[in-house]
C-alpha cells in the first residue's frame, strides 16, 4: 500500500492542453473520487498514474518514488477498466491470475490467490468459463478479482461502472465499497456520476475542463462548494442559483425580496431540499407558480417559476398538498445560503 | 507537446524528452521493414522507371543510357501499335469492368437471399478468384481450343460464328477470349465486396420500406442503390484501375497476337521490356498509362464526393 | 430481402436456376482441366470434346510428377512461402504500428502505400530487371522473395491494420498494468487473438505470390530455378502436344490455391472489404 502525489501535473495532446496544474496527494488506503462531465480530463489523469500516457510536465509519485519515467508494469498498480478489458482467449481463472503468471509464479502458488478472490467476489463456480459467456456484473467482478489478486501498491478504476443497468450499478457500488473497507488499498476511482462520488469516496476531486476545482470529503463539497461549478455539480437535485444586486444587508433579488448575504456577494445558491414551501399567505418570501409537481413517494420535487428571479426547485418531505399552478411562498434556511461573488467563487461568511 | 516541454525547467526536460523520444520512434521502428522494402523495392524503382522515359535505353543496343528527353514520347505517337494498344485498352478494361460487375451485382443479390446449400453454393460460385491467374488463362485457352474445347462449337452452335475455329487466332475477334477469362475470374470480387456491403445495410430499412408499401423493385432501386453507391464507385473505381494494369491474362493467352490485335497498353510495356529490352519505350508507355489512369481516378473521385454529399 | 416477404414460386424457381447458372459458369472450365486431365493419351483427340471421358487414367499424373515439373512446384513452394511468412510479419509490425499509434507522418507513409496499388507495376519490371541484374540475382529464388514481398506489404498492411483495430486497445493496456513489457503483451494477449488474420493474411499473400508470372518471367530465365507458372508456360511453347500433361500439371498448380482458399473463406468479406476500402 502507498500514497499517490502528483505535483503541477499538465498533459497536451500536440498543442492542445487537456490537463494543467493539477496538485494532489492521495494517503495510504485513502478512497479518492475523481469526478467530473465528461471530457475534463478524468480519464487522461488516471492513466498518467498508471503509465499509460506520458506526463506532459510536473512529477508523480508513488509510494514516495519518482514514477514519470516508470512504465506501467513498473509502477505496481492495478486497473479497473470501464470495458473490463479481459483477454478473451483466457479463462476467468487465467484472466485473475495473469498478474502472477507474467511475474513467473508457479501455477500451484496462483491457485490460492485466485481462489480466495473468487470467493470473496462470488466467482467460485465461474473460474473456468472464458469471458464470452460471462454477464456484464460477471465480468465486472473478473476485471476486479484480477486487481485484488495482485495486491498492488494501489487501485485504480475508470468508470467501471457505467456500461451496468441501473440495479446492478448500486448492487456493484456497494460491493465496491465493502472491498475497499476489507482491503482498505489506495484507490483511485473515476466517474462522472456525483452519487457513486459521494457514496464511496474518502476525498472527492470535481474536475472541470482540466483544471481541479476543489477537493474535499463528500460533506465538505456538499456544504462548502467552492465555486458555482461544485455547486451545481455536486448534490441532487442540482442546486438552484439566484441573481441579485447588493443591498446593505444582503442581495436584493428581482421582485424585491432580500436575502442575507456577505459583502460582495452577487448570486446565492439554496439546494432544494433546504427550500421551505409555504402555501401563499400574509407571509413575507419569495412567491412563485407551481409548474410541475414530482412525486417519488419519500420526497417530492415542486418545480416552481418565481417571475423575474427564475425557475426554482423545492424539494419536500413526503407529499404535498398543492395543485399545479398554486401560488407559495419560498423561504430559504438561512444558514444553508452559498454567496459567490462574480467570478462565481464562494464568498466566506462570517469573516 | 513540444510547446509544452520547452516550458518545462532543464532538469525535467532531459528525461522528459527522451521518454517522449522513444514514443515518437516506437511507431516507426515497428514500420521500418515494411518502409525500406516499399521503398527500395517499389518507389525508388518506380523514380528510375520515371526517368527511363526520357532516356533512350535498351539493352539489346549496348552503349550507355542518354537523355534523350521527349523522344520516347514522340516515338510513340508515331507507333501505330501503340495507338492500337490503347484501344484495345479502352475495349479490355470496359468490357471486362461491366460484365464482372453485372454478374458480380447479380451474384450478390443472389447470395443476399436464404436458400438451401447456401455455404456451398458460395464456396462453388467463389473458387474462380482462387485459381491462379496463369491457369485460368491456360484453361480457357484450351476451352477455346477447338482440337480440345468445347466452346468453338457452342458459339458456331449459336450461330456466333460460322464454324467451330480458335477465335483466339483471329484478329477480329482474339481479345474476346481474354475479357471472357477475365469476367470469370473476376465476378467473384464484385460478388463479395457488394455481398459485404448488402449485409451492412440495416434489414429495419427494408421492413420500413415494405411497411410503407414499396415493392421489391422498390426498395432495390431506393434503398440498396443509393446505399451501395458510394462503395460501388470506389470499387468500381480501383477494380478499374487493376484491370487496366493486368496484363496476365493477355499475355499467356495470346502473347498480344495474333498480329498485336489484343495488345493492351500494359501487355505491350512487358512485352517491349522482356522481348525488345527496350526500357525507354517501355517506359514511356508506363507513364502514358500512369497518366491516364490518374485522369480517371480523379474524374470518378469528383463523383463520387457529388454522390456522398447528397 | 425482407422487402420480398414471401416470393412468387416461379421467382423462386428462376433464382435457383440462375444459382445454378453460376456454379456452372464457376465449375465448368475447372471440371475441363479435370477431365483432360485423367483422359488417357490415347482418347485425348477422339474424345477431346466429349462431355464425360470413356476411361480415367491416374498416367499423366504419374507421369507430371517424375517430371522437371516437380523442381518447378519446389520452387514455387518455397518461394510462395517464404514470401506469405515474410510479408505476414512484416506487415504485422506496419499494422501494429498504424493500428495503435498516431504518430506524425502517418497520413504521408498512407498515402505513399496507396500509391503503391495505383501505379502499373509494369512500370518499374524494367528497372528492377536492372537492379537485380546489377546485384547479380538474376535467376535466383530470393529475387523473387524480396520483390514479392514488396509488393504484397502494402495490402497485406492494411489487412493487418483491420485486424488489430478489431482487438480493443484495453487489452493491452491492462495487460501491460498486470506486468507485462510491450512484447510480453502482444506475444501473450495480442498474438494470440490476431492468429486468424495472420492466417488470413498468409493465405492470400501466398496465393498472390503462387500466381504471379511476369516479374517471374522477367527476372528467372534458367531452368532449375523457375517457378511452377513458368515452368508450365515454357512447357507450353515448347512441345505444344501433350495436352493430358499439362493439363494434370495444371490441376496440380491448382491444389495449394484451393487449400488456402478453403482456409481463408471465412475472412474473405472482411478482408477484401477492407482492401477495397482503403487499398
Ligand atoms: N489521444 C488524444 N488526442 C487528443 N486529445 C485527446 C486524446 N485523448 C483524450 N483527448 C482529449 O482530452 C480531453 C480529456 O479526455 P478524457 O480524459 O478522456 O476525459 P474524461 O475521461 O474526463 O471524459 C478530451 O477533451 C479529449 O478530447
Ligand atoms: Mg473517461
Amino acid at each position: 500500500m502507498a500514497g499517490i502525489e502528483l505535483s503541477g501535473i499538465a498533459k497536451s495532446y500536440g498543442g492542445v492542453e487537456v490537463l494543467r496544474d493539477v496538485d494532489l496527494a492521495v494517503g495510504e488506503g485513502e478512497f479518492v473520487v475523481l469526478v467530473g462531465p465528461s471530457g475534463c480530463g478524468k480519464s487522461t489523469l488516471l492513466r498518467m498514474i498508471a503509465g499509460l500516457e506520458p506526463i506532459t510536465a510536473g512529477e508523480l509519485r508513488i509510494g514516495g518514488r519518482r514514477m514519470n519515467e516508470v512504465p506501467p508494469r513498473g509502477r505496481d498498480i492495478a486497473m479497473v477498466f470501464q470495458s473490463y478489458a479481459l483477454y478473451p482467449h483466457m479463462t476467468v481463472a487465467r484472466n485473475m491470475g495473469f498478474p502472477m503468471e507474467i511475474a513467473h509464479r508457479p501455477k500451484a502458488e496462483r491457485a490460492g490467490p485466485v481462489a480466495r478472490a473468487a470467493e470473496v467476489l462470488g466467482l467460485g463456480k465461474l473460474l473456468d468459463r472464458y469471458p464470452r459467456a460471462l454477464s456484464g456484473g460477471q465480468r465486472q467482478r473478473v476485471a476486479m478479482g484480477r486487481a485484488i489478486v495482485r495486491q498492488p501498491q494501489a487501485f485504480l478504476f475508470d468508470e467501471p461502472l457505467s456500461n451496468l443497468d441501473a440495479a446492478l450499478r448500486v448492487e456493484m457500488r456497494l460491493e465496491i465499497a465493502r472491498l475497499h473497507h476489507r482491503i482498505g488499498a489506495t484507490t483511485v476511482y473515476v466517474t462522472h456520476d456525483q452519487v457513486e462520488a459521494m457514496t464511496l469516496a474518502d476525498r472527492i476531486v470535481v474536475m472541470n475542463a482540466g483544471r481541479i476545482q476543489q477537493v474535499g470529503t463528500p460533506m465538505d463539497l456538499y456544504e462548502r462548494p467552492a465555486n458555482r461549478f461544485v455547486a451545481g455539480f455536486i448534490g441532487s437535485p442540482t442546486m438552484n442559483i439566484v441573481e441579485g444586486t447588493p443591498v446593505p444587508d444582503g442581495l436584493r433579488l428581482a421582485d424585491g425580496t432580500v436575502w442575507p448575504a456577505p459583502l460582495g456577494a452577487r448570486a446565492l445558491g439554496i439546494r432544494p431540499e433546504h427550500l421551505h414551501v409555504a402555501p401563499d399567505g400574509d407571509g413575507a418570501g419569495l412567491r412563485a407558480e407551481v409548474q410541475l409537481i414530482e412525486r417519488l413517494g419519500s420526497d417530492t420535487n415542486l418545480f416552481c417559476e418565481a417571475p423575474g428571479v427564475g425557475p426554482l426547485l423545492a424539494r419536500v418531505h413526503g407529499d404535498v398538498n398543492l395543485a399545479l399552478g398554486s401560488s407559495v411562498v419560498l423561504t430559504p434556511d438561512l444558514a444553508r445560503l452559498h454567496p459567490f461573488d462574480a467570478e462565481g467563487r464562494r464568498v466566506p461568511v462570517g469573516r | 507537446m513540444s510547446a509544452a516541454l520547452t516550458d518545462t525547467p532543464g532538469g525535467t526536460r532531459g528525461r522528459l524528452s527522451r521518454a517522449y523520444l522513444g514514443m515518437v520512434a516506437e511507431p516507426w521502428l515497428y514500420l521500418l521493414p515494411s518502409l525500406l522494402l516499399i521503398g527500395g523495392v517499389m518507389l525508388l524503382p518506380l523514380a528510375i522507371g520515371l526517368g527511363y522515359a526520357f532516356q533512350e535505353f535498351n539493352l539489346l543496343r549496348p552503349g550507355a543510357a542518354k537523355w534523350v528527353g521527349l523522344d520516347n514520347f514522340q516515338d510513340l505517337w508515331a507507333d501505330p501499335q501503340f495507338w492500337r494498344a490503347l484501344r484495345n485498352t479502352l475495349v479490355w478494361t470496359g468490357a471486362s469492368v461491366t460484365l464482372q460487375f453485372a454478374g458480380g451485382l447479380g451474384l450478390a443479390l443472389l447470395l443476399n437471399t436464404r436458400f438451401h446449400g447456401k455455404k456451398l453454393v458460395q464456396a462453388l460460385v467463389f473458387l474462380p478468384w482462387a485459381v491462379p491467374t496463369f491457369l485460368t488463362a491456360l484453361t480457357f485457352s484450351w476451352l477455346l481450343n477447338p482440337v480440345i474445347g468445347p466452346v468453338p462449337y457452342w458459339l458456331s452452335g449459336l450461330g456466333l460464328i460460322e464454324e467451330p475455329y480458335n477465335i483466339l487466332g483471329n484478329p477480329d475477334t482474339a481479345l474476346w477470349g481474354p475479357i471472357l477469362a477475365n469476367v470469370w475470374y473476376g465476378v467473384p470480387f464484385f460478388a463479395i465486396t457488394l455481398l459485404a456491403a448488402l449485409s451492412a445495410i440495416p434489414s429495419e430499412l427494408y421492413e420500413a420500406a415494405e411497411i410503407d408499401g414499396a415493392s421489391g423493385w422498390q426498395s432495390f432501386t431506393k434503398i440498396t442503390l443509393p446505399f451501395l453507391a458510394p462503395m460501388i464507385v470506389i470499387t468500381v473505381m480501383l477494380r478499374t484501375i487493376w484491370i487496366a494494369n493486368f496484363a496476365d491474362l493477355i499475355y499467356v493467352m495470346t502473347g498480344g497476337g495474333p498480329a498485336n490485335s489484343t495488345q493492351i497498353l500494359s501487355s505491350y510495356i512487358f512485352t517491349t521490356a522482356f522481348k525488345r529490352l527496350d526500357f525507354g519505350h517501355a517506359s514511356a508507355i508506363a507513364v502514358v498509362l500512369l497518366a491516364l489512369l490518374m485522369i480517371y481516378a480523379a474524374i470518378l473521385l469528383a463523383v463520387r464526393s457529388r454522390l456522398v454529399r447528397r | 430481402m425482407a422487402a420480398l416477404g414471401r416470393p412468387h414460386p416461379a421467382l423462386v424457381a428462376g433464382k435457383y436456376l440462375a444459382l445454378a447458372a453460376y456454379v456452372a459458369f464457376a465449375l465448368f472450365p475447372l471440371y475441363w482441366l479435370v477431365k483432360i486431365a485423367v483422359t488417357p493419351d490415347r482418347l485425348i483427340y477422339s474424345e477431346g470434346t466429349r462431355y464425360w471421358p470413356s476411361a480415367a487414367t491416374w498416367d499423366n499424373f504419374r507421369e507430371v510428377l517424375g517430371s522437371d515439373f516437380l523442381r518447378f512446384f519446389g520452387n514455387s513452394v518455397i518461394v510462395s512461402l517464404s514470401t506469405a511468412a515474410i510479408t505476414a510479419v512484416i506487415a504485422a509490425g506496419g499494422g501494429y504500428a498504424f493500428s495503435r499509434f498516431d504518430f506524425r507522418g502517418k497520413r504521408l507513409v498512407s498515402a505513399l502505400l496507396l500509391l503503391t496499388q495505383m501505379f502499373p507495376l509494369l512500370i518499374i519490371i524494367a528497372p528492377i530487371y536492372r537492379i537485380v541484374a546489377s546485384l547479380g540475382l538474376l535467376n535466383t529464388l530470393p529475387s523473387l522473395i524480396v520483390t514479392y514481398t514488396a509488393f504484397n506489404i502494402p495490402f497485406a498492411l492494411f489487412l493487418m491494420q483491420s485486424f488489430f483495430d478489431g482487438i480493443p486497445k484495453d487489452l493491452e493496456e491492462a495487460a501491460m498494468i498486470d506486468g507485462c513489457t510491450r512484447m510480453q503483451a502482444l506475444r501473450k494477449v495480442i498474438l494470440p487473438l490476431t492468429l486468424p488474420g495472420l492466417g488470413a493474411t498468409l493465405g492470400f499473400v501466398f496465393t498472390a505470390a503462387w500466381s504471379e508470372i511476369l516479374f517471374a518471367l522477367m527476372l528467372i530465365r534458367k531452368e532449375e530455378s523457375m517457378t511452377f507458372p513458368v515452368g508450365l508456360l515454357n512447357f507450353v511453347s515448347k512441345f505444344s502436344v501433350d495436352w493430358g500433361q499439362m493439363m494434370a500439371a495444371g490441376v496440380l498448380a491448382l491444389v495449394p490455391s484451393c487449400l488456402f482458399f478453403a482456409f481463408i473463406q471465412r475472412y474473405l468479406v472482411q478482408g477484401l472489404t477492407s482492401g477495397a476500402v482503403k487499398g
